[in-house]
């Protein structure tokens, strides 16, 4: 019988042959990612009295949630991060000026197939953009995994989605995860892998993979993937250190699966998350007119270049609503770059935007706070009550070319209307 | 401290379907890992009355995917701060169950407890034997496994690494 590639990478990361579902085993992860939080995993190695790690090479550390230091003990927190990371030779290090972790991790050739890799984010889930297993840990986890070089894990069953056809015009990778989520619901994928196959993926652009990947979190998955192919091979070559060493892990054609789901992308329509769950999703149609009072473009779900270029085409010539506070954050600084470069970044400012440094941002609520009674649109991957300020403002989200739409109109807004 | 060993009762407090864990713990109090400082905070976006109404409750119950959401260990710290025994849930995300055992909070999955009981309500978990007690009626949940339960016996991961690891450099 197959394996699914859930199952191949933990049996290869355990020293086993072959797992099935429900097996408990100790896994050895390829990277152990710490972002904000490694201040955290530092005082409880201190707290346990452990002084030296597995390997260093496997750990990887980026300053993103709050960047640069808002406070004091902001400050003091990402001093501990620095030093550190110093003291132990951290080479895999990014500091504030980076962006967010996911991205960054990945830009820079730190992600490859059939890679377990395990993180103080429950978006981890994105490395399975490029067929590696991500998953998110807490911080006293993330110290076990530094100094004991392994964590238990529990071998997962899979859902496959069969994913056929292209997306309609003003459709995109975030309307079909969140037309998923609200479909399966906030824990339809919960304890499982999740498999994305079908006609459409060749097609699909490695930045909307990491959209895919990303968002199939908000159903609860313990770990996602997008099995590698020719267009993981493109992005990688130019970014691995060790390409020669590339070696996709993909499913076996008889791979037992949980349970199958198929979507024909055409007829999918924009999508919009409502407050206060994820779950909580419906057709544009159904929202247009909604009043906004801050837009928000950005994150590791929706702050890639891609992203970022989608809206300056609708936004190209035109002003935002004036009621409408526009914040983009890129999600790196290569993003940044490559969108000062390509003028996307101008057509942005001028139709009103205000653009903030590379990092996690508004989404984390590090800038860009909501008052009583404003709501916002978002980017993001969560709406949930009070993230992004006071408990009493609410938090729609969309994708960037929903959002773009929408800041022109001051309203949520239909994006086939500008295309 | 063994987390095992003494039956957990008292009256439960019941939430919902899906309570993430940015409710339980906001964003902006991540830069606290003390148990004391989370729990002022805990569960605080619910508005007037929390957290302070919850610490007169020993037992938490809830519907499915408690906890869902950031993967933010404190989620847990903070329920732990509040002076709450056990949580006991139709079924947990899989990062806030890893985070209760590692912080040594007791996490008990029973759907049918979930369904039947009422806030107030007096509950007795007995985890050696896998039987919750409730209004005369006896439910059944399934062990943690084995080999992860050791973490919870000592009291969290932090525990468990300082009693199974050799530190010295």
């Amino acid at each position: 019988m197959g394996q699914t590639i859930a199952e191949k990478i933990l049996a290869a990361k355990s020293g086993q042959a072959r797992l099935a579902p429900g097996e408990i085993v100790d896994a050895y992860p390829d990277l152990v990612m710490s972002h904000t939080a490694t201040w955290r995993s530092v005082s409880v190695m201190k707290r346990i009295g452990a002084t030296r790690l597995y390997d260093p090479d496997r750990l990887a550390i980026v300053l993103d949630h709050v960047s640069p230091a808002k406070t004091e003990k902001y400050a003091k927190d990402q001093q501990t991060s620095r030093n550190f990371a110093r003291e132990h030779g951290i080479r895999k290090f990014y500091d504030v000026d980076a962006g967010i972790a996911h991205l960054v991790l990945m830009e820079n050739g730190h992600i490859k197939p059939g890679d377990l890799v395990v993180g103080t984010d429950s978006h981890c889930t994105i490395y399975g953009a490029l067929g590696a297993l991500g998953t998110g840990i807490g911080y006293t986890e993330v110290t076990s995994v530094w100094v004991t070089g392994k964590l238990w894990m529990k071998v997962p069953t899979t859902i496959k989605f069969v994913l056929n056809g292209r997306f309609g015009t003003g459709v995109s990778a975030k309307d079909l995860m969140l037309y998923l989520i609200g479909k399966l619901g906030a824990d339809g994928c919960g304890y499982k892998s999740a498999e994305f196959q079908g006609d459409a993926m060749p097609d699909m652009s490695i930045s909307e993979r990491m959209t895919v990947a990303n968002l199939a979190m908000e159903m609860g998955a313990k770990c996602v993937f997008v099995p590698p192919d020719a267009r993981t091979a493109a992005y990688l070559r130019e970014r691995l250190e060790h390409f020669e060493n590339y070696q996709p892990v993909l499913a076996d054609p008889d791979a037992t699966y949980e349970q199958e789901v198929t979507v024909a992308l055409s007829e999918l329509e924009p999508m919009v998350a409502c407050p206060h769950q994820v779950e909580n999703t419906k057709p544009i149609g159904e929202v247009v007119g909604t009043r906004i009072d801050q837009a928000f473009l950005g994150s590791c779900a929706n702050g890639k270049y891609e992203d970022l270029e989608i809206a300056a085409r609708i936004l190209a010539g035109k002003r935002i609503d004036p009621r409408v506070r526009l914040l983009v954050t890129p999600g790196s600084k290569r993003i940044l770059l490559e969108a000062m470069k390509s003028g996307v970044l101008q057509t942005l400012i001028e139709s009103g935007a205000l653009v903030t440094n590379p990092g996690c941002s508004a989404c984390a609520g590090d800038g860009g706070m909501m008052a009583d009674g404003e709501v916002s649109l978002s980017t993001a991957n969560r709406n949930f009550l009070g993230r992004m300020g006071s408990n009493k403002s609410s938090i729609y989200l969309s994708s960037p070319a929903t959002l773009a739409a929408s800041a022109i109109k001051g309203a949520i807004a239909d994006p086939r209307e500008f295309m | 401290m063994s987390a095992m060993g003494q039956p957990i009762s008292g009256r439960v407090y019941k939430f919902g379907d899906n309570v993430n864990s940015d409710i339980i713990i906001a964003g902006r109090y991540l830069i606290y890992i003390d148990p004391e400082e989370l729990a002022k905070h805990a569960f605080e976006m619910l508005g007037e009355g929390f957290p302070a109404k919850l610490r007169e409750y020993p037992i938490l119950v809830a519907g499915r995917n408690f906890g869902c959401g950031s993967a933010r260990e404190q989620a847990a710290t903070a329920i732990k701060g509040l002076g709450i025994k056990a949580v006991v849930a139709a079924s947990f995300a899989r990062t806030f169950y890893r985070n209760a055992i590692n912080d040594g909070l007791t996490i008990v999955e029973c759907p049918e407890l979930y369904t039947a009981v009422q806030e107030g309500d007096q509950v007795d978990i007995d985890l050696a034997k896998g039987r919750i007690t409730h209004a005369g009626r006896e439910y059944s949940f399934p062990q943690i496994p084995p080999s992860v339960r050791k973490i919870l016996e000592l009291g969290g991961l932090a525990n468990y690494l300082k009693a199974n690891t050799s530190t010295s450099a």
